[in-house]
Order: structure tokens, then sequence, then C-alpha cells
């Protein structure tokens, strides 16, 4: 017992003397962890070719912070919020990983964050939807990147009302995200004076929408909007190609639409509908160059998650050079005390609920004339400020933030 | 406006069509199922992998050879019902003399390894297969807006879950398959080769889940998970309408297809659920399902 006592003591000692010394790189490496959907549903939306963007990250960087090799893991987190937190309380513990990149599904990106929370390793969470991440469920130890549903909800509604759509039927997926993104439509249709003249709720990866979309038809409603993601956005978007709701006047809003869906689609169905997104490959010349070097070695154009994988990545390594530590806290103030100037957006920054600010856009499906190639698919209506595209501080439900 | 049950009469109506519509669907998928379990008592696993790889064929079919979706319809089936037989002929023969749990094992693995493969390729995503121009549009009904290819799929559904049927039940053919798997034994001794049978059923069954495949992808997104959703409900309806009863897989398809289509209109929240509650109660009452002989 002695001697367990013994050893016990000398290791929490070490631990400590350990934590003092915070200006250094533990273990003199840094190692990235990279947790994503790889073969499920969300699979395209960040997948492997995130795991490329975070590669491009760290070649681009050099592959050494101040001499400290920086090295990658990954793992498949199946959407599963249970593979998710075993994976990363493993990473904690043993593998002492010190960033956690990808993160797609909500729900795996709350459990995950729950296990970061407290120790020394960051998030940076890039996929996921959920404006939740930096509101009720933000901690000390993430940040959210690309976008979330807070603008997905007020521009494209407050945009399409503005434009004339005042009655609204929503085709809801009945789960938590489908539910607060109707909320959030609804809201905002309201408060511009519009009306929400039906709802439906279908569950989550339906084969068959025809009879949601004939709803939707019969409801006379002006716009069709579809608070759903994925497989079923895509072939809600099918449906109503077929049944002609564009023919009959409807307009069709996606809330949540992403390259790899509309490439899906094609612009051929997809063409007209209005989508709001965090970054667009083709949306300047710094953009089209990193996309071009993704696409040489993917064969497909990044998606803003990608894009967002590869930025946070790289304000994280600088935030690491520059502060000579890899600790939680201390490389999380340094990447606020600096905007983000980089090929995903211009000075952007982060804020004390974790949420990274910056330019959102609100985009149009080109036709099929206008479209040159099969990745040539939107065109920038008009560009979000990014002062006002997020949930102000003032409404935040986050505990780190100061009232 | 007239109502029923509290909704206007012509959505009714609307809803009921569409639900015949899935409900061929299920017919034709099931009825695949229920021929390879009525005679080689193999519990297909596979079948939603089968239905995908039809739907991929047509797909892989018109970009890489510009082959059009008619030719796909015949060419399609052909190739995954050859690719079936094979599976039969090297796999699934050496494991008929044991436990049929080992069929159900085998054929859902090799349903996730196709299903992965075709992720790795191809993502999930899924691609676009266009509607053929003869059936593009539709025709207002008064009640509802009917495409002319929802339309095609019930009538070109009906004709060949009737025709199968007949051949199954009503050709000398048949009749050589059924007295097969009653007794493998005899019908050799009379100059059958009962294997060769067996193969070509099981070959047959998988040429239908990628007919039904090729018929979905106009209106589907032609994914690597799109039988996977389809495969569970596909098995609810065979258990409901009796394992291996070709009419019941028939008419519970086409039934269970409508039970679910109104379940859209009156309490979408159930509608991916319904055919499991109905499940439930049949094998409560009847437990070898509607059209099923007692054991």
């Amino acid at each position: 017992m002695k001697l367990i006592k013994k050893v016990l003591t000398a290791a929490v000692a070490t631990a400590m003397s350990v934590g003092a010394a915070q200006a250094a790189i533990t273990d003199n490496e840094v190692r990235i962890g990279y947790l994503a959907d790889m073969s499920g549903g969300y699979r395209d939306l960040a997948g492997p070719n995130g795991l490329e963007a975070l590669r491009m990250a760290v070649e681009d960087f050099g592959g050494t912070v101040k001499g400290n090799k920086i090295t990658i893991v990954s793992a498949d987190d199946r959407n599963s919020p249970d593979v998710a937190s075993s994976t990363v309380r493993q990473w904690i513990e043993s593998d002492k990983v010190d960033m956690v990149a990808g993160l797609v599904a909500s729900s795996v990106v709350i459990a995950a964050t729950k296990i970061m929370a407290g120790s020394d390793t960051l998030g940076l969470v890039n996929g996921s939807a959920a404006s939740s991440i930096t509101n009720e469920h933000c901690t000390p130890n993430h940040i959210h990147w690309t976008y979330d549903t807070y603008p997905l909800a007020n521009s494209t509604a407050a945009a399409i009302v503005d434009g004339g759509g005042k009655n609204w039927f929503i085709v809801t997926a009945d789960y938590a995200f489908g539910h607060s993104l109707e909320n959030d439509v609804r809201t905002v249709v309201e408060a511009k004076g519009g009306k929400i003249v039906g709802t439906v709720r279908h569950p989550l990866g339906t084969n068959d929408f025809s009879s949601y979309i004939l709803q939707a038809q019969s409801s006379g409603a002006q716009v069709v909007g579809f608070a759903n993601a994925g497989g079923d956005t895509v072939n809600s978007v099918i449906t109503a190609g077929e049944f002609g709701l564009a023919q009959s006047g409807q307009t069709v809003a996606a809330l949540l639409f992403f390259l790899t869906d509309v490439h899906a689609l094609g612009v051929k169905t997809a063409q007209g509908i209005q989508l709001v997104t965090g970054w667009y490959w083709d949306k300047d010349k710094e953009a089209r160059e990193w996309s071009d070097r993704f696409h040489q070695r993917t064969k497909s154009r990044p998606s803003m998650v990608h894009a967002g994988i590869y930025s946070s990545t790289l304000h994280y390594l600088k935030a690491v050079e520059t502060t000579g530590s890899d600790k939680a806290s201390v490389v999380r103030a340094e990447m606020a005390k600096n905007q983000v100037n980089d090929m995903f957006t211009k000075d952007g920054y982060i804020r004390e609920d974790g949420r990274m600010v910056h330019d959102m856009y609100l985009a149009q499906v080109k036709t099929p004339a206008e479209s040159k190639n099969a990745w040539d698919l939107y065109k920038i209506i008009r560009t979000i400020p990014a002062d006002g595209a997020f949930r102000p501080l003032s409404e935040s439900k986050c505990s780190l933030v100061k009232k | 406006m007239t109502m029923i049950f509290g909704v206007p009469a012509a959505a009714f109506f609307g809803q009921l069509l569409l639900g015949l519509i899935n409900g061929a669907f299920y017919a034709l998928l099931s009825l695949g199922l229920a021929i390879i379990f009525g005679l080689l008592k193999i519990i297909n696993f596979a079948h939603g992998a089968q239905y995908m790889l039809g739907a991929f064929a047509a797909y892989l079919l018109l970009h890489l050879l510009g082959i059009n979706y008619w030719m796909a319809l015949f060419l399609a089936p052909l190739i995954v019902g050859t690719f079936g037989a094979l599976i039969e002929r090297y796999l699934l023969r050496r494991i008929t003399h044991i436990d049929h749990m080992y069929g159900l094992l085998l054929t859902f693995g090799l349903a996730l390894i196709i299903q992965g493969l075709f992720t790795n390729i191809f993502g999930v995503s899924g691609n676009r297969y266009p509607v053929p121009d003869a059936l593009s549009g539709g025709v207002n009904l008064g009640f509802m807006f009917l495409p002319y290819y929802r339309g095609w799929i019930v009538a070109i559904a009906v004709v060949v879950c009737i025709a199968v049927w007949f051949l199954i039940e009503k050709t000398k053919l048949g009749g050589y398959l059924r007295a097969g798997t009653e007794n493998p034994a005899l019908m050799q001794a009379f100059g059958i080769n009962v294997p060769l049978l067996v193969t070509l059923t099981y070959g047959f069954g998988v040429a239908l889940a990628a007919f039904t495949g090729v018929l979905a992808a106009p209106i589907y997104s032609v994914a690597p998970g799109m039988g996977a959703n389809l495969l569970i409900v596909v098995f609810a309806v065979v258990v409901i309408g009796g394992m291996g009863s070709i009419m019941g897989a028939i008419i519970t398809g086409l039934a269970m297809g409508i039970v679910e289509g109104l379940t859209k209109v009156y309490y979408p929240e159930a509608s991916n659920t319904v055919i499991f509650l109905v499940m439930i109660f049949v094998l409560l009452l009847r437990p070898a399902g509607l059209f099923g002989k007692e054991a």
C-alpha cells in the first residue's frame, strides 16, 4: 500500500509540475485528432476529404511547430455520440491529443465537447449545424467555425419573405434539428408579416416524399420550405421537381443545403433554389486557388466544411506557434486575440461563446445555361455581413458570456 | 368540399394513389424476397443492396455507355441477376445444408460489403438519373397532379407481379421449381437439374430487385444507402403476407403502401413505424402471416 501511495504522490507531483510549466508543447508533438463521419450519411460533407483538407493545413504550415512534429490521427464517429465520447476520452487520456478537428453531427459534437470541457484539448467544430453548440452547450474548450442554423433560418427565410413569399408550408425532419430550424423560420417569417399556413413532420430517413410534397402543393402556400438535411433534402427536392412545384408557382427553399447536395442533384433539378452558405469555392481568387489545390488531391471541389477545417487548423497552428503551448486555454485565448484572414474569410473573429463570426452568403443555384461545369453551382446574391449574421450575444444562453 | 375523415376528398384520393405507387415498390421487392425464401429457404438480406445495384447499373450504363432507360430496364436486371446467380453458385450453395441463419448472415455481410464499396467509390450524396423523355411531365387528374412516370411504375409493377405469379404458380417450369424444393432427390431422379434450377431462381429473385432499382432511379437519389432503409420495411411486408407466399407478398405490398400513405396524412410522425405495428398484430393473430400456411 505504501508503495502505491508513494507512486501516486509522485505521479500527482509530476502532473502538477507539468501543469505549472504552461508554455510548453507537451510530448514534443502537436497531436491533432480528426473525428468525423467517414462512412455514413454525412460522409461527403466532411469525411475523408475533410481529412485531406486537414493534411493540407498541416503541410502548408510546414509539418512542424517550433521544431515539434505535427501528427494526425483519425477516427470514424459513425454518427454515434457514444462512439464519439469514448474516442475523445481515449484521445485525451492516453493518446494526448491536443486538438480535435472535424466534428460533424450535432449530437456527436455536443457529446464530444462535454468530454473535452475542462481538459487541455481544444475542439474546432466545423461540420455541425446546431447553433446551440455555442449557446446552451458552449464550453471553454471548443470553437464553432463554419456556419450554424441561426443564419440559415434568418437569412434564407428573410430574403424570401422580402421577395414577396409571405405564405409558407414547411416540411420538417421530425427530430431536434428539424424542430429548431422550423421554429427559427417561423419566428422570422411571422416577424416580417408572413404566415406559416401548414407544416408536416416526416421521420428521419424517409424513402418517399411524394405524400408530403402533395400536401405542400395542395396547401396553396407560396413558399415550400424544407427544414431537413442530407439525403432527405435531396429526395425532397427531386420530388418537388417531379411534381412541378415551381411550375405551379411555388418557391422551393432548402434551409440546410450543402454544395455536395446540389452537386448530387445537378443544376437541372436544383436550379433557382436559394440557400445560405458560409463559404463557396468560387467566391474569390484566394478561395479558387485553394480549391484548385484541393481538387488536384481529391478530384472534387471543397464544401464550406472542408474549407473551414483548413482555415481553423491553420489559425490554431499559428496560435500554438506564437504561444509555444498546446494547452487548450492558452491557445484558445491567443486564437481569439487575432482576426481570421485567409481564403475562408476576412476579419473573422472569435467571440467569448466560441462562435467564429464571419460573413455569410446568400446564394442561388445556377441554371443549366449559367453553369459551365459540374461544380459551377452557385451565384452569390449578396453577402450577409458578419455582424448580424449570427445570434447576438445579448440573446445568448452561454454561461461564458458575461452580462 | 367533401371531407373524408377530416381531409378534403381530393387530397384523400391523391394520397391513396401515391400510397398505391409506393406499394408497387414494396410488392416488387417483397415478391423477389418471397420467391427466394419460398423456394430456397434463404432469407436474402442482400436484397436491398441488389436493388441499389440495379439503380447504379442503370446510372452507369447511361453515363459510361450512353445506354438509355428502356434498354437498362432489361440489361440492369440481367447483369445484377447474373451476379446473383454467381453468389448462389459459389457462396450460398456451400451453406445450404446448415442452419438458415448462416444464409442470413452471409447475405447480410455481402450487403454491407457491397454498400461499403459503393460508398467508397461514389460517396453518399447520390447521383441523379433523369426521367426518360417519353414519361416526363404529368397530368392533372383534378384531385392531384400525377407525374406520368409514377403512373408507369404502378402499371409495369402490376404487370410484372402478375406475370411472375403466373410463371411460378401456373406453368410447368414453376411446377418444377416448387417440386424441386419440396423433394429435390425425387426431382433429380426424374432427370431435372435441381441445383441449376436453384441458381436460376436466386438469380431471378435478384434480377427482380435490380429491376425495381431501375424503376426507382429516376425518382430517388441513386445512392449506396437507398436499399438499406427500404429493406427492413419490405421484410415486414413479407412477414405480414406470409413467408414464401407469392400472392401474399404482392397483395400485402400494395396494401401496406396504402396504409403507409394514409398515415402520412393523418399522423406523419408514425409513417415509418405503422407497418411494423401491423406486423406485430398480424404475428399475434396469425403467426404464419395473412396468406401463409401454418407449418
